[in-house]
């Protein structure tokens, strides 16, 4: 019954608007502006013009109102070096579209209004000026000329080899969660091969490769705060991307292919906690390359702690192979087939 | 049949003797199978507004999904079916809504419909021609972009639903049915309508191509055709080049999918085993994907160039301003726009010097663009402005660009692109600058040429009607997703509750949506008013916008053939308005100077 009802108001609304429309057009013959030429009718050719001006001035202030009330939600804090680089980077430059986004939608709304149809008027002939085509191909280009520079330079920071002292630690990224491994005491990740991951050794780390014994793979990632983290990415089977929105890093985990990215975080989980007064505030790693189902859903924490903090959360870790001592077993059988196997495949080469 | 077509025939047959007793064509001949080029781009046109339906529906559903993530959604049960589980869209079916909105809006919509429509139907009509070069590689070229289009609709009622890798199909993603169900038929089914649709569009490109170089009418020289059809040109040459390296890459991707090849593998354990791929590059995908991937935003925008420029020209009164330059710039963005791709790439952990280069290139190109919008403005300068519906089309056009094109400057730069690498201030910045632009540019087209593809005007009072909602609605939409954006919102997030970083803006995603919604209900007005107007329209005059190109000369249905008699002779560049001592404010091009002499400019005396 409610959709009959609703059906039947959708068609008398729909028949309404279409009189309505039928009687525009018939009195639009009547008042004789049909004869007109196109466009330049007086009434509908001031309301457009006007409604143009009206969209400037209100659709302006909309715009400059919703971005101040939108400017605290849409500023993350900021926790590392490079960061502060980028985001004072991006405002500049905002600052500098904002000048010629304003200039130009006003020049361009303006005129549209100012020069709307008359009849007793007549368009000025003004096909070119080689000057002015010139000054304004020369001002945007001196313009994209300082930009690049800037981009140039704070790129190439970012993008810089990481520091010899870093704290490395590899991120794998998999459907639909991360892995994190940290290379342990000896400061070295153990090779790791997709062809040994299995349900509880998902990174598929080679443990007859003694840097692996001391590798952990904790639940969050900790960093100190103040020194370079090395982030070693990978992804084991579609392409991911390690996002940490607050220290503004941002690198694929393609599969087959190791990236890295590094870092210094400039604040604790406990500083930026008290700064925001958000008590529950977390670091978090999200995933922005479309990788499938739990896209979405790619949540991690990361806490970075002052130095001393970190380095007792360190020596709480406990090696993943002395919690999975099971595995070391199946290693040893695993390491001698795969001699076997490398032999075989040396002899069918010589063979050929 | 009108008196036009019947002198028409004769004229053809004065050159095809032996054809004498074909006078009139079947039905089938005139408008399924036809040869003409202007119904070929009627055809393309009502495919390219199908799609444009279809493709908008889409996002309506996803904006549904992010506008109100906690709500049940039990009333789309009876069009979705089986994606929507107890009133929750499946998040892998929203993965596939989004990438066949992507697909879809970027290369049925606004590369088929925008370029197959106005090229054909303008390029023979504007440089004084009978028809395409090849009207016989013209009808294959829709009939291909047909069965793209069917095979494509197709993928979107299969039980393991649409591709849903995104529209840029990056592998494994899409080359792993068990990464995703629409990488199994839907994936497919995708590869193969591409690859036909590419075959079309490389047959199109070729005729415009051809045409353009071969066919103009005596007197129309490079320097005399109107900037519509510079884009057009310029639009198939990008389209020649750039076309077949995506057909390359879906055929690898096709290899690495059903023959067991390793292009774009390696090093893979998905669903509980790894596979014996190794050796292939992910990342090689992405650029022979971007090599087509970027150029083919020009390919959507440089029509629209043309449009809007000839437009604004033409409503204005004025001469465009800057002729040279302007072709100079659509010359400047077509180079530059093959040796940018890499910018989408910035992040992909390709060698930072590389990122370097691809910056630098990527934003030279913010210099010829800001001459077209600094050119457009200053021919609105002075001008004697007339509201035709596609005129606001034409404003609202430069002021998307602008809006959309500045913050290409920020996304450009690969140190900032760190932080809004897929995020939604690239959803924005896209959305305005190739998506709502190219649209207006697409509805500007579409009022400005109605008279002459239908012999009908369309209703300017509806016409305002759906300007002002669209327009309105376009800056609504994407102008709040710059701030998204600016938080680091990631795009394609079925839903972003679940995380502390992006659990804000939960209102104006709400906002967002409602005015999605807005925009997509006022095309309902479009509708109306098109297909009412090619029955019950206003009967148009042969010239209703006083414009100076040739199309105007024909009769207000021009047959096949275009022009009864001889096609008229080319004198004077396309911009002759409102020049000074001439009796009306436009001087068609057909006019030769010994006619015009009260308002012959020093130069033109010799010519007279």
């Amino acid at each position: 019954m409610i959709t009959l009802a609703i059906g039947l108001s959708i068609v008398l609304l729909l028949v309404i608007l279409f009189l309505l429309f039928r009687i525009g057009t018939l009195a639009s013959i009547f008042r004789g502006s049909t004869q007109r030429a196109a466009g330049t009718t007086k009434t509908s050719n001031k309301v457009n013009s006007i409604l143009m001006l009206l969209f400037l001035i209100v659709g302006g202030a909309a715009f400059a109102w919703s971005f101040a009330d939108a400017w605290d939600d849409m500023n993350q804090p900021i926790a590392s070096v490079h960061g502060a680089w980028t985001d004072s980077l991006f405002w500049t430059t905002m600052i500098v579209i904002g000048i010629v986004f304003v200039i130009t939608q006003i020049l361009l709304f303006w005129y549209s209004y100012k020069y709307q149809h008359k009849d007793e008027k007549r368009a000025y002939y003004y096909p070119h000026n080689n000057k002015l085509e010139i000054v304004w191909t020369m001002i945007p280009a001196v313009v994209m000329a300082l930009l690049v520079f800037a981009g140039w330079k704070t790129w190439t920071n970012i993008t810089s080899a990481a520091p010899a002292d870093s704290v490395v630690i590899e991120v794998m990224g998999k459907q639909f969660s991360w892995l994190v491994r940290y290379p342990g005491p000896d400061g070295k990740l153990g090779e790791a091969n997709v062809h040994l991951i299995d349900a509880t050794n998902e990174i598929g780390v080679d443990f007859s490769d003694p840097n692996a014994m001391d590798d952990f793979m904790p639940r969050e990632i900790h960093v100190p705060k103040g020194k370079p983290v090395h982030l070693k990415i990978r992804s084991r089977d579609v392409i991911h991307s390690v996002f940490l929105p607050h220290f503004r890093v941002k690198m694929d985990a393609v599969p087959g292919m190791p990236t890295k990215f590094w870092f210094v975080p400039t604040k604790t989980t406990a500083e930026v906690r008290t700064e925001t007064g958000n008590p529950d505030f977390n670091f978090e790693l999200a995933c922005t390359e479309i990788c499938g189902r739990g896209h979405f859903a790619m949540r991690f924490i990361l806490v970075v702690d002052e130095p001393e903090e970190y380095e007792e959360w360190l020596a709480s870790q406990t090696p993943f192979i002395e919690q999975n001592p099971q595995l070391l077993t199946k290693f040893t059988q695993d390491s001698k087939d795969q001699v076997v196997l490398e032999k075989s495949t040396e002899e069918v080469k010589t063979e050929l | 049949m009108s008196s036009t077509d019947i002198s028409l025939n004769k004229d053809v047959h004065h050159a095809h003797d032996e054809h004498d007793h074909h006078h009139d064509q079947n039905f089938f001949e005139k408008y399924i199978f036809s040869q003409d080029h202007k119904v070929i781009a009627k055809q393309f046109l009502f495919a390219g507004i199908f799609w444009g339906f279809i493709g908008g529906f889409l996002s309506i559903i996803f904006r549904l999904q992010l506008g109100w993530p906690e709500a049940t959604f039990t009333f789309l049960e009876p069009i979705l079916g089986n994606w929507v589980v107890n009133g929750k869209i499946d998040p892998e079916f929203y993965l596939a809504l989004v990438t066949m909105h992507g697909t879809i809006m970027v290369f049925f919509v606004l590369t088929a419909g925008l370029s197959g429509t106005f090229s054909n139907f303008l390029i023979p009509l504007q440089i004084g021609a009978r028809d395409m070069a090849s009207g016989f590689m013209n009808m294959l070229s829709f009939w291909i972009f047909f069965l793209a289009s069917v095979i494509m609709f197709w993928s979107l009622f299969i039980e393991t639903g649409p591709a849903g890798g995104g529209w840029t199909v990056y592998p494994p993603l899409s080359a792993l049915p068990q990464a995703i169900s629409g990488s199994g038929l839907g994936m497919t089914l995708w590869l193969i309508s591409m690859a036909l649709f590419i075959v079309s569009q490389l047959l199109g490109g070729v005729n415009y191509i051809t045409t353009v170089i071969n066919l103009r009418t005596r007197g129309m020289s490079m320097t005399k055709l109107p900037l519509t059809i510079w884009s057009f040109f310029l639009t198939a040459i990008l389209g020649l080049l750039s076309f077949p390296v995506l057909l390359s890459a879906a055929l690898l991707l096709i290899f690495d999918r059903s023959f067991g090849t390793s292009f774009f593998l390696s090093d893979i354990y998905i669903a509980g085993e790894a596979l014996s791929n190794t050796g292939g590059s992910a990342i090689l995908f992405q650029h022979l994907f971007w090599f087509l991937g970027h150029p083919e935003v020009y390919i959507v925008i440089l029509p629209t160039f043309g449009i809007v420029s000839e437009v604004i020209a033409t409503n204005s009164r004025k001469p465009i301003f800057g002729y040279r330059a302007m072709i100079g710039s659509m010359l400047g963005i077509a180079v530059l726009s093959f040796v940018v791709w890499a910018h989408h790439m910035f992040v992909t952990g390709m060698n930072p010097f590389l990122g370097s280069v691809f910056m630098f290139l990527t934003l030279i190109i913010a210099v010829p663009s800001a001459v077209k919008v600094f050119n457009w403005i200053a021919t609105l300068w002075r001008g004697n402005i007339r509201f035709t519906t596609a005129m606001m089309y034409a404003v609202a056009f430069v002021s998307l660009f602008i809006s959309g094109g500045l913050t290409g400057i920020i996304l450009g730069n690969s140190a900032l692109d760190i932080q809004l690498h897929d995020t939604y201030f690239v959803i924005a910045h896209f959305h305005l600058v190739m998506g709502a632009a190219a649209f207006f540019g697409m509805f500007c087209g579409i009022y400005h040429w109605f008279p002459k593809m239908f012999g009908r005007m369309m209703d300017e009072k509806l016409g305002a009607v759906h300007f002002w909602l669209t327009f309105l609605s376009a800056y609504l939409v994407f102008m709040p997703m710059h701030y998204i954006g600016i938080a680091g919102f990631p795009r394609r997030y079925y839903s972003w509750t679940g995380f502390d970083a992006f659990n804000t803006f939960t209102d104006l995603n709400s906002f967002i949506s409602i005015a999605a919604i807005l925009g997509f209900t006022a095309q309902l007005i479009f509708l109306f008013n098109f297909v009412y107007s090619i029955f019950k329209g206003r009967r148009a005059t042969a010239n209703p916008w006083h414009s100076n190109t040739l199309e105007w000369t024909t009769p207000v249905n021009p047959g096949h053939g275009n022009w009864p008699g001889e096609i008229p002779a080319v004198y004077r560049w396309p911009y002759d308005y409102s020049k000074p001592g001439a009796p009306e404010d436009y001087i068609p091009q057909n006019v030769p100077f010994s006619q015009t002499q009260s308002s012959n400019l020093p130069y033109e005396r010799d010519l007279e």
